[in-house]
């Protein structure tokens, strides 16, 4: 699937920001040769890759976006807290567990969102998608409930990112 | 430099390092090697985070303008640290690493490693 560009010299407005902000960022300035060559690569690099993109549903909704990180980066600090927790005590109490999360979301940029948030959160890795995309495969470090453990990754996670991609 | 100062960074410090440990003592004495993954995932994450503030209001103090490098650096580690965690367990599916006995939901990992539905 080929996404058909808005702007013939700007195929993706988005990354070319993105790039923008990073280049200037890696560089700690606003120079006015940094600017220029941050420009260049801005409008250079896009142009050049634009054809290999495949399309993936936006981020709709900025403020929900803004809202998921904070609360994403809120659990990873709790995360770290249990998971040291669970590093520290004694291992033969762990009940790790694989368990497989049904997925309602579609297209690979959400899933990618999701299964990255799943590994960074509360004693939980993502191992693997099934073929058909319906179901995330997790690795659990100690299991306290399984259904639970599911609705909450649902609840927390899925839900805000169907909103925020619209899918 | 101003003892305040000082006291936030090596508070910082402090704190990142003993994240760090902990994620390495997960990944050298857990039993098994998704287990292991945890350790390295998560409690690093967070160790590197105090370490990187520590640094930026270190430069930030020395140099006298606002150091954003560390910003960066997190960005790239929330993004590549939950990717590695992935391709090391789907690795470990696929060359059937052995299993801790008592994990719940064994056969999982076989249908995992077919990618089916389970």
């Amino acid at each position: 699937m080929k996404t058909k560009p808005r702007f013939r010299l700007l195929p993706m407005p988005l990354h070319s920001l993105i790039l923008f902000v990073v280049w200037l960022l890696l560089n700690n300035t606003v120079a006015p040769g940094h600017l220029l060559l941050g420009a260049f690569l801005a409008i250079g690099i896009p142009l050049l890759t634009s054809g290999m993109q495949d399309a993936q549903p936006g981020f709709r909704k900025p403020l929900a976006t803004l809202r998921y990180v904070f609360m994403v980066i809120g659990d990873i600090i709790a995360a770290n807290f249990e998971v040291a927790k669970l590093v520290v005590g004694s291992s033969k109490k762990l009940s790790p567990a694989f368990i497989a999360v049904p997925l309602n979301i579609e297209h690979e940029l959400p899933i990618t969102i999701l299964a990255s948030t799943v590994s960074l959160t509360p004693g939980t890795v993502s191992a693997e998608v099934s073929e058909d995309k319906k179901w995330l495969y997790v690795h659990v470090l100690n299991l306290t409930d399984k259904d639970e453990l599911i609705a909450s990754i649902k609840h927390r996670y899925e839900r805000p990112l169907m909103e925020i991609f619209e899918c | 430099m101003e003892f305040w100062i000082e006291l936030v960074v090596s508070a910082f410090l402090i704190l990142g390092s003993i994240f760090v440990f902990v994620g390495s003592l997960g990944l050298a004495k857990l039993p098994d090697f998704y287990t292991r993954l945890h350790g390295p995932t998560k409690a690093t994450t967070l160790g590197m985070g105090c370490l990187l503030i520590a640094s930026m209001i270190f430069v930030t103090y020395q140099q006298g303008y606002l150091s954003v490098h560390e910003l960066l650096i997190t960005l790239f580690l929330l993004i590549t640290a939950p990717v590695t965690a992935h391709m090391l367990a789907k690795t470990a599916m696929h060359h059937e690493l052995e299993i801790l006995d008592k994990t719940s939901n064994k056969a999982l990992s076989q249908r995992a490693r077919e990618r089916m539905s389970p």
